[in-house]
């Protein structure tokens, strides 16, 4: 089996495992982002075969959810939250930081593959303001100086 | 020699400031001295500006120490803190910290107490009173309790809790749901994370009292992907609260039943608004739907559905364990019981308050919060998440109630305040307003979809120079137009702030303010 045909595979297999539940689509497409890192193309046909929907309905989801992504992204993803309250204590400043220490706009990778730069609005962490995530590690009174730890 | 607790809290923002070393820290000390300890994991008092908070329990009553980093570790020990030894961050017994002292802590009673996941502690702080009296209670016994106390709905939109659950249980049909909003998506609110990260129980008896309530069996906690602790440590709780019997087939081992599950959602802000988070649960893109139906009424699946915020569910054991004039007796005007309010932005004091409503937002801003962070000037709060109005000081007098806060034509809204100081552009603040409206509407209705972009536009021409006084007519039109036409509250309430900018900090959206560097740049100099 080669990998491509291993991968639909295991998106098939994670589909199916949640096709009963009541609403499943969000939930297979949460399980497959986990598992592979994004959603590919192939996914979108697979989940639509399984779920008995339309191709453009999966595809609708897929590109409507800001978390959901359809293209392969770095080892680590970088959320910096861009809401008033990191605004209030310098998250604009700290995103220009972000851009340039890292060379890449949102939504891109760094050339070495380690980390994506993703836009969000708000962690719930607004009394230590500006706040960044790391996969799902939190950070709180991010200077630009403990950016460049994070990242270091 | 028994060995002693100590508390290092596990929330995400205490994490956030590296709660997680200072616990490593403080075992491997004790470890190398040793002495005997137990470090429990408790959520966070939301005392955010000490946090990590260290307590220590000495002879019964708890005593505090913060912000506590790694390298204070060795000095604490040295100072004898496990027995309330001197030390510049010891802070005396936690309850008798002002800041805490001066909150009614209701629906926050054991946040940051306990050990989050312990149902032991649960219980044995008051947890699981208020189901044992509902499961004695008829629905409508229930319904008419949690209307008698007046609760309304944590939200932002302020609805009775009571008076929506009755349309529910009053609905005929084989199958409801229950429904917990928790995609907590304003900046500057928290609540509903601490809740769900420091004392999940509440939010899962909150919910299956509303099920025993209107008649329900099955519910959801739509959780917002942002939260990945909240969705973890909810999943782990629904989990053992099952396997304890007060979750499934048989609530307490009697005749009725409720599941529940955690949905993560995928980091859409218009899924917070209830008709959008239905769609989605249902498995599609979260497009608004028109009302009527209500959800009480055409919710999930079609079915009637109490879909409720975590703070309300999570209101309701106290009010089912102590009875409707206990909680209504606090509060003021139609707004009873409790507010939590979060202190966020730029702010020395940042964190959670839980008073009754009342007390003028001054107070929490200068009294609770100590002024900015910077020390600067506090020139405008932004009150009830990003689509609610900024403040300026000349109506910092307003009390903490709906109404008064709706009168001065700003928002409760779901509790949350972010403080900025003098260095703000207030100008830029409007832009954003429209801004972040365009990255997430739903697109269903034009005023909402087109009117955000041509927003920002109209006010890039503004703050260029553009045709200014034509461009800041155009601009009022636009956010009536989205006010009076849009289909739900993003693009209905997102002309808000924008409205609050032209009318209380107009020279900052003036063209000659960017210009020379802005106003905000002049004050910075």
């Amino acid at each position: 089996m080669s990998a491509d045909q291993q991968r639909n595979a295991d998106i098939r297999r994670l589909a199916e495992a949640r096709a009963t539940e009541p609403g499943a689509l969000l939930p297979i497409l949460h399980a497959i982002q986990d598992e592979i890192g994004y959603v590919p193309e192939s996914a979108i046909g697979i989940v639509a075969d399984v779920l008995n929907l339309s191709r453009a309905e999966v595809h609708g989801v897929v590109t409507f959810y800001h978390f959901f992504r359809s293209h392969p992204v770095g080892q680590h993803t970088l959320y910096l939250c861009r809401a008033e309250a990191c605004q209030s204590m310098g998250a604009r400043a700290l995103e220009a930081h972000a851009r340039k220490r890292l060379g890449v706009d949102f939504h891109e990778t760094t050339a070495d593959g380690r980390f994506t730069l993703e836009p969000v609005y708000c962690l719930g962490n607004c009394a230590c303001s500006p706040a960044v995530m790391v996969d799902e590690t939190v950070y709180g009174r991010v200077t630009p100086e403990r950016f460049d730890e994070i990242v270091g | 020699m028994a060995s002693q607790k100590i508390y290092v809290p596990s929330d995400t923002t205490a994490r956030s400031l590296g709660a997680d070393s200072v616990a490593a820290a403080i075992e491997a000390e004790a470890k190398k001295r040793g002495t005997p300890v137990e470090i429990v994991r408790n959520g966070s008092r939301g005392l955010y500006w000490l946090e990590p908070l260290v307590e220590v329990e000495i002879a019964g009553v708890r005593h505090a120490y913060g912000p506590v980093a790694t390298a204070d570790v060795a000095g604490l020990f040295a100072a004898n803190f496990l027995a309330g030894g001197k030390h510049a961050l010891a802070l005396g017994p936690t309850e008798k910290i002002d800041y805490l002292a001066k909150q009614t802590r209701l629906t926050f009673a054991r946040v940051g107490v306990i050990d989050p996941l312990s149902l032991d502690d649960y219980r044995a702080q008051g947890g699981l009173s208020g189901l044992a009296n509902a499961l004695k209670m008829t629905g409508e016994q229930i319904v008419a309790t949690v209307t008698e106390s007046g609760l309304r709905g944590r939200g932002g939109a302020a609805f009775p809790t009571g008076i929506k659950w009755k349309t529910v249980l009053g609905a005929q049909a084989e199958q409801k749901y229950v429904v917990c909003n928790a995609d907590e998506g304003d900046s500057g609110t928290f609540a509903d994370r601490m809740i769900m990260e420091s004392d999940p129980y509440v939010l899962i008896e909150g919910m299956t009292i509303a099920g025993l309530a209107v008649g329900a069996t099955r519910g959801f906690v739509y959780v917002r992907c942002e939260y990945p602790q909240a969705i973890a440590t909810m999943r782990a709780a629904i989990e053992r609260a099952t396997a304890a019997g007060f979750l499934g087939d048989r609530i307490q081992g009697g005749e009725r039943g409720f599941k529940l599950e955690v949905r993560e959602a995928a980091g859409a802000y218009i899924c917070g608004e209830e008709t959008s988070l239905l769609e989605s649960l249902e498995g599609k893109r979260g497009m608004v739907r028109y009302r009527p139906p209500l959800p009480a009424i055409k919710g999930l699946f079609g079915k009637p559905t109490a879909l409720n915020n975590v703070l309300s569910f999570a209101s309701v054991p106290i009010v089912l364990d102590k009875g409707a004039a206990f909680y209504k007796n606090y509060g003021v005007g139609r707004s009873r019981g409790t507010i939590t309010i979060q202190l966020a932005g730029n702010v020395k004091r940042g964190g959670l308050i839980e008073v009754p409503f009342g007390p003028p937002l001054r107070e929490i801003l200068y009294d609770f919060g100590g002024g900015t962070a910077t020390g600067r000037p506090i020139r405008a709060v932004q009150a009830g998440g990003p689509l609610g109005a900024y403040v300026h000081p000349s109506q910092f007098d307003i009390a903490f109630d709906y109404e008064q806060f709706a009168a001065a034509g700003a928002m409760v809204g779901h509790g949350g305040l972010v403080v900025f100081d003098d260095t703000v552009d207030m100008g830029e603040q409007a832009r954003f307003a429209m801004e972040f409206c365009a990255v997430e509407s739903c697109g269903k209705c034009t005023p909402c979809r087109i009117g955000a972009v041509r927003g920002v536009e109209v006010i890039d021409r503004i703050r260029s120079g553009v045709n200014e006084a034509a461009n800041l007519a155009l601009l009022k039109e636009l956010c009536d137009t989205m006010v009076v036409g849009s289909l739900c509250a993003l693009g209905g309430m997102a002309p808000f702030p924008v409205l609050s900018v032209m009318k209380h900090f107009p020279e900052d959206l003036r063209s000659s303010s960017v210009s020379n560097g802005g106003v905000a740049a002049e004050r910075r100099a």
